[in-house]
């Protein structure tokens, strides 16, 4: 197994103005990881995701995915951000899966999967619909291809957008709370899924409410607090026994 | 009765044949007026919401002048006013040229509209699978502005059209201009103006009636 | 520049006081004609009635308003109804305006929520009080910032009535260039001063959205 981190954070601070919502951060994913982020509200843990793949500017820090500089460009000793069109690319190896799904209403199922992959990724056109289906296999909606997303329940077009995330072959998958936005029925669908890609051994770091599934998936747990990782560890490790006191109290109060 | 509308049968034959001859000009100049609008409309809402100040800046002003600036006060400008400094345009051109200035403003604020109602997720999904700015653009984002905005589009294309009787004031052979001509000829203003107004009509009535199905459409399909 | 404010200027500010004239003479008849007719048509189910006030706004909406005025002035003239000038400009402008105001005020019944019509029958309100003191005084604060918009747009139109002969900015301006040469300068002006009128409209609009605008 490739010893590099897939993707390495460090130094993460991220301000609103006055508002330090990050304030230091500082991890890394190993390829085939799976790492929850969990957290209260208002701790930053959907702020850090988001920060990976630039859609939040960080306002201090350096994030490496698979060794390169994401979203900041050095010329000649000094840095600048990149431009949205700079970090396309970068962007492109990295999947997100939304809290609010997100899909493009005016493009059918296999549309909404297959496009990045001829638009971005350069795919004729069937190569990117053979590569649509096989993430649609993957997340169980292949009957659904040529639906449109507004006659899709919740959780299937949450899966639709955890295939069109697929469809990339990214380096690492980013869950931005997927099943937050969902009526408690259909959250099951969407985290099987989740599951079992886990399963397959894909690079994946999930920020959830979902304690129990990130206990069960995960391998390692980051608990977020005000801004820092106020504890992590092996998941079952971490969630059955914490340490600190923001942790322990956390925990109590999610599983009433 | 019988009389004031045996009229319009009398003179259907000289009438009918000049007006609608005018009638085509009324809808050349909409149409290219419109093109005008559109595409200048649409450069301006995109400057409005680029990240540079000069941009926006300039975007904001222009709309608020042609807000303020009747479409008459354009036309005459253009075609009387300029020559005044040794610019030289013909009639159509000053109507095509007026009307597409006026209109870019509304046409801006509708593409504005268009794009406000996009929410913020569209824009960051498209960002997240690795588009750049212009392919989410080109992609993503204006077919849902195109289905937004069909309705107000078509609205502002009824009006525009409609101010293109303006153009008669500036000699352009339209409808209404026409109308005049044929009222100092045969002394029956009455009759003219109703059919000239009809003519307009004609075009006028469908479009907006389509501009309603559309609108009534695009509420009820509200989901997700 | 002598020119510009012994001539030009006083010309135009005169044409501008029947500009602003007729704008609010047409303004009050489109509003209270409009606001009637969007009464009529919301709360008086008769469909022949709602037939007819559709009728009128379709034929007002779909012509333009230089022709609904030359059929008024020149029209009726030809079979005995002289009108002058500023009076036709009122009318024409005032029922096309009505057309617009109506379906203004329409949206804004449609807009106000079943419930306050189903609080107001729960307490006993007859249906004439339920539209006299809770659906008419919603609607028309929702309606404000489009009759901003309205108006604003009316003001710009009053320039069509120089067409029939009315002595408003754009008729003098035409006036004077007949008898001078300097077309540049007076239709620039004549072009500054719609603009300069229309700012404190622009900025009441504003002050209007901020204040009864919807949030979609």
């Amino acid at each position: 197994m490739d010893d590099q981190p897939i993707l390495s954070v460090r130094g993460l601070h991220k301000s609103y103005g006055e508002l330090e919502v990050l304030k230091g951060i500082e991890f890394e994913v190993k390829p085939g990881e799976k790492i929850a982020l969990i957290g209260p509200s208002g701790s930053g843990k959907s702020t850090c995701l988001r920060c990976i793949n630039f859609l939040e500017t960080p306002t201090l820090g350096e994030i490496r995915l698979d060794g390169d500089l994401v979203g900041i460009k050095k010329h000649r000793g000094a840095s600048r951000n990149m431009s949205n069109k700079d970090l396309a690319p970068q962007r492109a190896q990295m999947g997100m899966v939304f809290q609010g799904f997100n899909l493009w209403p005016h493009l059918t199922v296999r549309e909404n999967v297959a496009i990045a992959a001829r638009k971005v990724q350069g795919l004729s056109r069937e190569e990117a619909h053979a590569l649509a289906e096989d993430a649609l296999a993957k997340v169980h909606m292949s009957n659904k291809a040529d639906a449109w997303p507004e006659q899709l329940s919740g959780g299937q077009q949450q899966r639709v957008g955890i295939a069109r995330a697929l469809a990339q072959r990214p380096k690492l998958m980013l869950f931005d709370e997927p099943t937050s936005a969902l009526d408690p029925e259909l959250v099951n669908e969407v985290l099987n899924v989740i599951q079992e890609l886990a399963a397959e051994g894909r690079t994946m770091l999930l920020v959830t409410h979902e304690i129990s599934f990130a206990r069960n998936v995960a391998d390692r747990v980051m608990f977020l607090h005000s801004g820092i990782i106020e504890e992590q560890g092996p998941a079952r490790d971490l969630i059955d026994n914490p340490q600190r006191d923001f942790t322990k109290n956390f925990l109590r109060q999610v599983s009433q | 009765m019988l009389d004031f509308l045996s009229v319009f049968f009398q003179y259907a034959d000289q009438w009918g044949p000049r007006l609608a001859r005018a009638a085509v000009v009324s809808a050349q100049i909409s149409f290219m007026g419109f093109l005008v609008a559109t595409v200048l409309g649409l450069a301006l809402a995109l400057m409005r919401m680029t990240k540079s100040r000069t941009f926006q800046a300039i975007a904001r002003a222009y709309i608020l002048v042609f807000r303020g600036v009747p479409v008459l006060a354009v036309l005459l400008l253009l075609y009387f006013g300029l020559p005044g400094i040794g610019i030289l345009f013909s009639p159509i051109e000053a109507a095509v040229i007026g009307l597409g200035l006026a209109y870019a403003a509304q046409m801006a604020e509708v593409f504005r509209g268009g794009f406000q109602a996009i929410l913020a997720g569209q824009w960051e999904s498209a960002a997240a699978v690795g588009f750049t700015p212009w392919q989410s653009l080109r992609l993503i984002i204006l077919p849902q502005v195109v289905r937004i905005i069909m309705a107000p589009v078509i609205v502002t294309f009824v009006t525009l059209l409609k101010d293109s009787s303006l153009a008669a004031l500036i000699t352009v052979n339209e409808l209404l201009l026409e109308g005049r001509a044929l009222a100092s000829e045969y002394f029956l203003p009455l009759h003219i103006y109703i059919w000239v107004g009809a003519m307009y009509f004609a075009i006028a009535f469908p479009l907006s009636m389509m501009a309603k199905h559309l609108a009534n459409r695009a509420n009820s399909r509200v989901r997700q | 520049m002598a020119f510009l404010f012994e001539t030009v200027l006083p010309s135009l500010l005169t044409g501008a006081l029947v500009t602003i004239t007729v704008t609010i003479a047409s303004l009050a008849l489109a509003l209270a004609l409009g606001f009637g007719l969007a009464l009529l048509r919301q709360f008086l189910g008769f469909r022949v009635l709602s037939i007819l006030i559709d009728i009128y706004t379709e034929y007002f909406r779909n012509i333009p308003a230089l022709t609904h005025l030359f059929i008024i002035y020149f029209g009726l003239a030809a079979v005995g109804l002289r009108l002058s000038s500023l009076t036709a400009a009122i009318i024409g402008l005032g029922l096309v305006g009505a057309a617009i105001t109506c379906e203004i005020f329409r949206s804004g019944f449609i807009a106000v929520k079943i419930g306050q019509t189903e609080a107001a029958r729960a307490v006993g309100m007859t249906p004439m009080q339920t539209i006299w003191l809770i659906l008419a005084p919603q609607a028309i604060r929702i309606s404000l910032p489009p009759l901003g918009n309205y108006a604003l747009q009316l003001m710009k139109d009053t320039s069509i009535v120089s067409a029939i002969a009315a002595p408003e900015i754009m008729f003098n301006a035409r006036s004077m260039v007949t008898s001078s040469f300097q077309t540049t300068l007076i239709y620039t002006t004549a072009a500054m001063i719609y603009l300069l009128i229309s700012l404190p409209m622009v900025h009441a609009i504003s002050r209007l959205e901020a204040r009864f605008g919807r949030r979609n």
